[in-house]
């Protein structure tokens, strides 16, 4: 009993110390970040509440809560969220969707399949300016773009898509970067199948379909939620894409939330409007983030 | 009978596994070719696919001083950024891995959490930040950023290395009296080195595309290739074999690091939930 007094503040000792270093080496890195992640949201709140502009000096003082008031009520404002939520949905399904029938396909053996998937998934690597202009001039531009020239070949009116469908033609793009991340994680997450499990049911009879139903859909579900979330954390705020080709336009036809909020505080000086408008946009990522973080804190083992 | 549905599937399969990689990756494959037509050749209709090819659009970029000048930006953040967060993650993800508090889980959790904060969300304050500060159009204040926005994964994504590490090794060095510095840079540096690289590849890979705050915190001085490109945006880009010359090189080496690192993004781009 003795003894045991004796020696036990010694383990305890050197825990105590080992907590202090591990506590030492956190540190910096949760300081640095636990700033970076509460003064911005905090200067975005406080700014939301305030009659600020940058050229207008004359406007000033507290708002309460009139920049939210005009925001809510602003069409343009009604108009971006919803463009938010089809080009998030939109590019959604065609990258999950794509992405699990293409992860199937790609675990196929096949001549050349190395080739191929680096071909696939190569999209997602190039630079979002890039992709957009690239997709803008070379590709769809109604008079020297080679998409317009295969209308032609076939005998159809080149379309100008980004004048005519600037939305729609905006989520393709996203999608074609997008698509490619879906495939790479869902393709990862399909090579981790068991084989022996693919081959049991194959002697059991089950057809591709049932295989895919019954066994990959199954296995793939917690890769395609964890690809769902965080896409839709960064197709939130599409900012680039849209800068590049259409500047939101025509009218706000392909404004969505990100780039509504860049034109007000950017553009027209408001920074009273544009932070209320940032304060909608984290309470939306809130609301996905809370899935994601619950999601692979199911993963962590710690 | 069953030999011969097997290998019709299996031409089935590879045609149009090839037919699909061919038309996703056909945009690039096309941009590449246009960086070596002439201008006149570029805009030809019908586009051409045999061509005399010609370097004049890259002697074009070339000798635009301003495109060395905005690689240089590129690559000053891109690797300023990632070695900033390597020194900030790589003490915090040995803590967590070896050890661990009853904290560590939330930690993680919480530092994940921060990653989610949209940056739209926090334009405003940020702008006027650098602004105020004087760090607007510099390569200090978009790295810093870089930095802070990445910071999360590269935690998480050493943190998943390291634990890889067997600790009785990590442990077998601290009992012949080695301190915790030795234990860190003497022996878990070389064990987990190739899990280190791979975080700095990602590192330097979502810098160098990043895009949102190059178009927003920079102009001219700092502006790196995301930005340069975005210029095109213009009646300039008309101008498709400059604009094909000047993409093709900001992308390559960013392609060439994915098609290597692909297996390892996986792990990092998911915070370790797909391996």
């Amino acid at each position: 009993m003795q003894a045991v007094v004796e020696h036990s503040p010694a383990p305890g000792a050197s825990a105590r110390k080992g907590k202090g270093a591990g506590f030492l080496l956190l540190f910096p890195a949760v300081l640095i970040l636990l700033v970076w992640s509460l003064v911005p949201l905090g200067m975005t709140l406080w700014y939301s509440l305030l009659n600020y502009n940058l050229v207008d000096p004359t406007l000033h003082g507290f708002a309460g809560f009139s920049n939210y008031w005009y925001l809510l009520t602003d069409p343009d404002f009604l108009h971006s969220l919803l463009n938010t939520f089809i080009l998030v949905a939109g590019v959604l399904v065609i990258s999950v969707g794509g992405g699990t029938l293409l992860a199937v396909l790609y675990d196929q053996e096949f001549f050349g399949r190395g080739i191929a998937r680096v071909l696939v998934i190569s999209p997602f690597f190039i630079m979002p300016t890039v992709s957009a202009l690239l997709w803008k001039n070379l590709m769809l531009h109604p008079i020297y773009g080679v998409y317009s020239a295969m209308m032609r070949a076939v005998g159809l009116t080149p379309i100008d898509w980004l004048a005519q469908f600037p939305l729609l033609t905006v989520m393709m793009i996203v999608a074609w970067e997008w698509l490619p991340f879906a495939v790479l994680i869902l393709l990862t997450a399909v090579q981790s199948l068991d084989s022996e499990q693919k081959e049991a049911a194959r002697m059991d009879g089950a057809g591709p379909i049932a295989q895919f139903r019954h066994i990959i859909l199954p296995h793939l579900g917690r890769a395609i939620s964890v690809v769902v979330m965080i896409e839709t954390i960064y197709l939130l705020t599409i900012f680039a894409e849209i800068s590049v080709t259409t500047a939101g336009g025509p009218g706000v036809a392909s404004t969505n939330l990100a780039y509504l909020i860049y034109s007000r505080a950017l553009l027209q000086f408001d920074v009273g409007g544009g932070s209320a408008g940032g304060v909608v946009a984290i309470i939306i990522a809130n609301i996905v983030a809370v899935f994601l973080v619950r999601s692979v804190a199911r993963n962590l083992e710690v | 009978m069953a030999l011969k549905t097997k290998r019709s599937t299996r031409i089935a399969v590879t045609l149009l596994g090839w037919g699909i990689a061919l038309w996703l990756f056909f945009p690039i494959f096309w941009m590449i070719l246009t960086g070596f037509k002439s201008e006149v050749e570029a805009v030809s209709t019908p586009p051409k696919l045999v061509f005399m090819p010609t370097l004049s659009s890259y002697a074009e970029v070339f000798e635009r001083a301003s495109y060395w000048h905005f690689t240089f930006n590129t690559v000053i953040v891109s690797v300023g950024a990632t070695v900033g967060a390597l020194l900030l993650a790589i003490p915090a993800a040995y803590s967590m891995a070896f050890m661990p508090s009853k904290r560590t889980r939330g930690t993680l959790l919480w530092m994940l959490s921060t990653r989610m904060l949209p940056p739209v969300g926090v334009l405003v304050p940020i702008y006027l930040l650098a602004r105020n500060t004087h760090l607007l159009d510099t390569r200090t204040g978009l790295g810093i950023v870089d930095m802070l926005t990445n910071l999360p994964i590269i935690v998480w994504m050493l943190f998943t290395f390291f634990r890889e590490v067997p600790a009785p090794i990590l442990e077998a060095g601290r009992m012949d009296g080695a301190t915790r510095w030795q234990e860190m840079t003497m022996v878990l540096l070389p064990l987990a080195l190739p899990g280190i690289a791979s975080t700095a590849l990602l590192s330097l890979i979502l810098c160098w595309n990043e895009a949102f705050w190059s178009l927003n915190l920079t102009s001219s001085n700092a502006a790196p290739l995301t930005a340069f490109i975005a210029s095109f945006s213009s009646p300039e880009g008309l101008f498709f074999g400059k604009l094909s010359a000047a993409s093709t090189l900001a992308v390559a080496p960013i392609l060439v690091f994915g098609w290597i690192s692909q297996k390892q993004l996986v792990r990092g781009l998911t915070f370790g939930a797909v391996k």
